[in-house]
């Protein structure tokens, strides 16, 4: 199962809540699986899924989840930390584990390597890490909205990708539809 | 009244109530005083992109956020401030200690002082100078431009503003 699966299966869990999406193929793919006014697409900044999506969640109260990528959660390596310091359990981290750079190539992570992201948010202070098999992502993902618990998903899925095109909507768009439907 | 209070008395007037910080020797009181509001949330970055990126989700999320760092932070955050703050419209007002400046003890602190202004003048960020402890009676209307215009804008502040680095 490769990523643009996993957000295909998880579509109809996600369109009932903010989504802040990571930079590249995975804002393309949400973008044409499932375009909602409740999706915030990252255009360019890697690393900051995690960062705005904890922002949101600390300043409002609808549950929020930050789509990431091993990759991108690599180059922001400090962001863990503050998240398991500043609890708001309204958020959920889902961090789509391919062990590859996906927008640029597919080149090897060191989370496809020895280093364990659920090992590393529990080491940062996240209390409630759950590590899955991309299958899984569906379950995982409603179980944490359930919970109203913070909490980081790692899911496990294979490299690749899929042909589509970049998305052309104006940013101030983006985020001015994002910020009606914060407010809605 | 210390400047330190004036300083986050204005931000408080202002509405702002989430602020992120990455600290500084000169800041060290005005992040105190930023901690010990109720009206604020004060979230600690550990890098200032990363803080950037807490002021956007702030912001989208209905709150007005800022931001605390030192001025070699603007090599850090170009990429950020470029293709988020203003490719998406979001007001940042960036509080910044100016290193490197008179009075500055540590050389490599001029290495990005006189880079300072320069990248903040090419990424067309409105930039204010603090200098003497009467320039921040500007800092209220400095405040009430950038939620008016969504920029980031900044505010360097230099060692004389914050009185020196005493003994050295």
């Amino acid at each position: 199962m490769i990523r643009s699966e996993i957000l295909r299966e998880i579509a109809p869990i996600l369109r009932d809540h903010l989504v802040v999406c990571n930079i590249g193929l995975p804002s393309q793919e949400l973008h044409m699986i499932d375009d909602q006014p409740t999706n915030f697409y990252m255009l360019g900044t890697m690393g900051l899924s995690s960062s705005i999506g904890l922002g949101v969640a600390l300043a409002q109260d609808k549950t929020v989840i930050s789509i990431d990528g091993d990759g991108s959660v690599l180059t922001n390596l400090g962001t863990l930390p503050t998240i398991a310091n500043n609890v708001a359990d309204n958020y959920i981290l889902l961090i789509i584990d391919n062990g590859s750079y996906g927008s640029t190539g597919d080149q090897p992570t060191y989370a496809g390597k020895k280093t364990k992201l659920e090992n590393v948010a529990k080491a940062c202070g996240c209390e409630n890490v759950v590590a899955c098999k991309a299958e899984d992502t569906g379950k995982a993902l409603q179980d944490a909205i359930d919970s109203k618990k913070m909490t980081v998903i790692v899911s496990k899925c294979e490299s690749g990708n899929i042909k589509l095109p970049v998305i052309t909507m104006d940013p101030v768009v983006i985020r001015d539809r994002f910020m009606k439907a914060v407010q809605a | 009244m210390s400047i330190s209070k004036k300083i986050v008395d204005d931000f408080v007037a202002n509405g702002v109530s989430f602020i992120t910080t990455v600290p500084c020797k000169q800041l060290a009181g005005v992040i105190d005083e930023v901690e010990a509001r109720e009206e604020i949330y004060h979230i600690p970055s550990n890098k200032e992109d990363e803080g950037m990126g807490l002021c956007a989700g702030a912001f989208m999320g209905g709150k007005r956020p800022a931001i605390i760092m030192q001025n070699t932070a603007i090599g850090v955050t170009i990429n950020t401030l470029a293709t988020l703050t203003q490719f998406y419209r979001m007001p940042l007002p960036m509080l910044i200690s100016y290193r490197g400046e008179l009075r500055e003890p540590v050389a490599c602190q001029v290495e990005m002082a006189v880079h300072t202004k320069a990248l903040l003048n090419q990424l067309s960020i409105p930039t204010y100078h603090f200098h003497k402890e009467s320039d921040a009676d500007e800092l209220d209307a400095i405040l009430k431009y950038t939620f008016m215009c969504n920029k980031p804008v900044a505010i360097l502040t230099d060692a004389s503003f914050w009185g020196g680095y005493g003994d050295q």
